[in-house]
């Protein structure tokens, strides 16, 4: 009787993750559309079809191929390795504040990448492929730190004093940024500060081909271990009461979020609260268990990531808001929400 | 201030003894004008080019307009340094007042919202109303400073558990973000983000003799208050019943010492941008010194705090000549490795 119910459940639970993703998958190609022609040239949705077909002007090609297109594609990608990497950290952590960004690997990473961008001779071209390993480096070594220090040995890693660490971590980090790049000449200077400030600036296909292999790898893996998530999310004692290897479990399941974390941040800049929102979004549309939970959150960070950098080239034309800071906008008082609502 | 030290405390029945050291503290004080007076000497006589003493004596106490020294000295360094030791002091007084009125450790300006409330409100000046007189930033100032209070306060009052100092120190994070991000928004459209990123790195490079002028009456009518307020703080930090049963109407004292910080904050923020630490370092190192009474540690607190802003501001002009390292990160710098002290410190749950 039990069984049988509980198989009911899921079945429900399945038709509706499915209904999500699919209405999610038809928003993100809508906003794929809106997003083409949207920007300080218009491009019709017909100049947009013609121009995919091969018979657009050469102008509508450049602006199309690229210009808009790598950069839509690079946030779409974004925004589903962020949820995800924030749908994982929830899931170890137990907490459902917490993220890449505001657990400080934004920032490790965006060091490490700000460093290279200091001392790499203006005149060459940086190769691209060096960026997500770079942000991965400072990414690790930032998550290590907030590790260690909130970790205390007779109480083990409270959350709370996991996210203030973080927080801390985090501030320290960009205040030596900030000592780092004083010394920069002012173009790149500027850079930095736009990179802080979450401007997607990787917008050509280079940068589309050194995210892409990691959110190949990593996404798969993720989603693969699905299960294991869920058995944690119950907890230390089931977990281990059910026979999983948990420390083996939980630090590949960690690595991977800091991969997909860091990967995207050498490319993106300092976005925030993607990867906090996403995943409670998806939660409230297919529910906790994370064989849906991680591919619907992949899909709302990719839609929250695409509408964010449109209403970004579009609200105030011409000049453009950073991704980052119409995310924070937006994420802000969703998170202010949370917050109220949490219960500890 | 009251002259008759160390003899306040014994005949003051209503309230439960505490652990005070005025002895101490009044050697602090006297000691921490002594190292502010010397700060603001050294301050003044290092520099793009080095002065002597001598000169900067001369420069304060027997000014002679012909002389080029003189001239630096009393138009852009003298200033700078007496605009630092003020910012310090506010940041600090702020900072002690929230951490007793809230019983928070963490509590801070910076952390709770309201440095990036002002921030906020001097975005949309810079945006709408180009070349307010200072006055009016100051203003503003306030007002922003408040809405981010108002921001976070509401947010830890609605929530179930009401103001735990982490709930407090998170909605502080993103009522923060949001602003910022606000001010960015109106920065990068308005195209004014060089105006404002001067604000924001936090720098006293700017400061001026008129704008000290506006800002200090407001800094004196706020420390005055503080200074003033000091007794009902420390009832307060004790726990709302204490100080209710000890006869204390809470809730005016609580509005009174919530003006007193945004004025505070507000100002400092107006004239140097945002600055956090100091005034989350400071009062842990006032009351560490001279005990929980917060008659001591309130002026202590505004001395320390003085005398950290002038060195960090040395700091920020030497370590990296001809540029200026930003003072607000040289202090985070400096503040980061504390309040991680102070969250693993903590034995319950925060």
């Amino acid at each position: 009787m039990e069984a049988i119910r509980t198989t009911e459940v899921e079945r429900r639970r399945a038709a509706r993750a499915a209904t999500v993703m699919s209405v999610l998958g038809i928003l993100i190609l809508a906003m794929l559309v809106i997003s083409m022609n949207t920007g300080y040239i218009r491009l019709a949705p017909l100049d947009v079809l013609k121009t995919f077909m091969g018979a657009g002007t050469d102008k509508q090609e450049l602006i199309l191929f690229d210009f808009r297109l790598p950069r839509i594609v690079i946030s779409v990608l974004i925004g589903a390795g962020l949820a995800v990497s924030g749908c994982i950290l929830q899931g170890l952590a137990r907490n459902a504040l917490a993220e890449p960004g505001i657990l400080g690997i934004n920032s490790g990473a965006g060091l490490m990448v700000i460093l290279f961008i200091s001392f790499y001779p203006a005149n060459s071209v940086a190769p691209v492929l060096l960026l997500p390993v770079l942000a991965l480096v400072g990414a690790g070594l930032a998550a290590a730190l907030i590790y260690v220090l909130a970790f205390k040995r007779d109480e083990g890693l409270s959350p709370t004093r996991l996210v203030l660490t973080g927080i801390a971590v985090a501030a320290g980090i960009n205040a030596a940024m900030i000592v780092l790049t004083i010394r920069l000449d002012p173009d790149r200077f500027q850079f930095v500060a736009a990179w802080l400030a979450g401007n997607i600036w990787g917008t050509n296909w280079d940068f589309v081909l050194a995210l892409l292999p990691w959110l190949l790898v990593l996404l798969p893996f993720v989603f693969r271990k699905s299960n294991v998530l869920n058995v944690l999310h119950l907890g230390e004692q089931a977990a281990a009461g059910l026979g999983l290897m948990m420390e083996k479990e939980r630090f590949y399941l960690l690595a991977a979020a800091v991969g997909l974390a860091a990967s995207c941040v050498a490319v993106s800049g300092g976005i925030a609260f993607v990867g906090l929102i996403a995943p409670h979004l998806a939660r409230r549309l297919v529910g906790p268990r994370h064989q849906h939970l991680l591919p619907a959150s992949a899909l709302t960070g990719a839609l929250l990531l695409i509408v964010a950098d449109t209403l970004g080239r579009w609200l105030l034309q011409p000049s453009e808001i950073p991704t980052g800071i119409v995310v924070a906008v937006i994420g802000a008082p969703y998170f202010l929400y949370l917050l109220a609502k949490a219960k500890a | 201030m009251n002259p008759q030290t160390g003899h306040v405390i014994q005949t003051d029945s209503s309230m439960p003894k505490l652990r005070t050291r005025p002895v101490a503290a009044s050697a602090i004080l006297l000691g921490g004008l002594i190292a502010v007076v010397l700060g603001l000497a050294v301050s003044i006589s290092v520099g793009a080019a080095d002065i002597d003493l001598l000169t900067v004596w001369q420069a304060v106490f027997d000014f002679n307009p012909d002389v080029t020294q003189h001239q630096i000295i009393q138009e852009l360094r003298l200033p700078r340094a007496v605009a630092a030791a003020v910012v310090g002091a506010c940041f600090a007084v702020a900072g002690a007042i929230m951490q007793g009125m809230t019983r928070n450790p963490l509590a801070d300006s910076e952390l709770l919202g309201l440095n990036a409330g002002a921030r906020f409100a001097l975005a949309i000046c810079f945006a709408f109303f180009p070349g307010l007189p200072y006055l009016y930033l100051i203003l503003y100032s306030f007002l922003g400073a408040a809405l981010g209070a108002a921001l976070v306060y509401g947010i830890g009052l609605l929530s179930r558990n009401g103001l735990t100092p982490v709930r407090l120190t998170l909605a502080g994070a993103a009522v923060s973000a949001l602003l910022v991000a606000l001010s960015e928004g109106i920065a990068i459209h308005f195209r004014i983000g060089q105006d404002l990123a001067f604000w924001v790195a936090g720098g006293v490079s700017g400061s001026n003799w008129p704008q000290l002028q506006s800002m200090l009456p407001w800094v004196a009518g706020a420390l005055l208050g503080a200074l003033l307020l000091s007794r009902s703080i420390t009832m307060l930090s004790l726990g709302e019943e204490v100080a209710k049963g000890l006869g204390q109407r809470t809730r005016w004292v609580k509005l009174a010492a919530s003006i007193v910080v945004l004025v505070l904050a507000g100002t400092a923020v107006a004239s140097v941008g945002s600055i956090g630490f100091v005034g989350l370092l400071i009062p842990h190192v006032a009351r560490f010194l001279v005990g929980v009474d917060y008659r001591w540690i309130i002026p202590c607190s505004a001395v320390l705090g003085g005398l950290l802003m002038i060195l960090a501001d040395m700091g920020a002009r030497m370590i990296n000549p001809p540029h200026e390292t930003p003072l607000g990160a040289l202090i985070a710098l400096i503040g980061v490795p504390f309040f991680l002290y102070l969250v693993r410190k903590e034995r319950r749950e925060l």
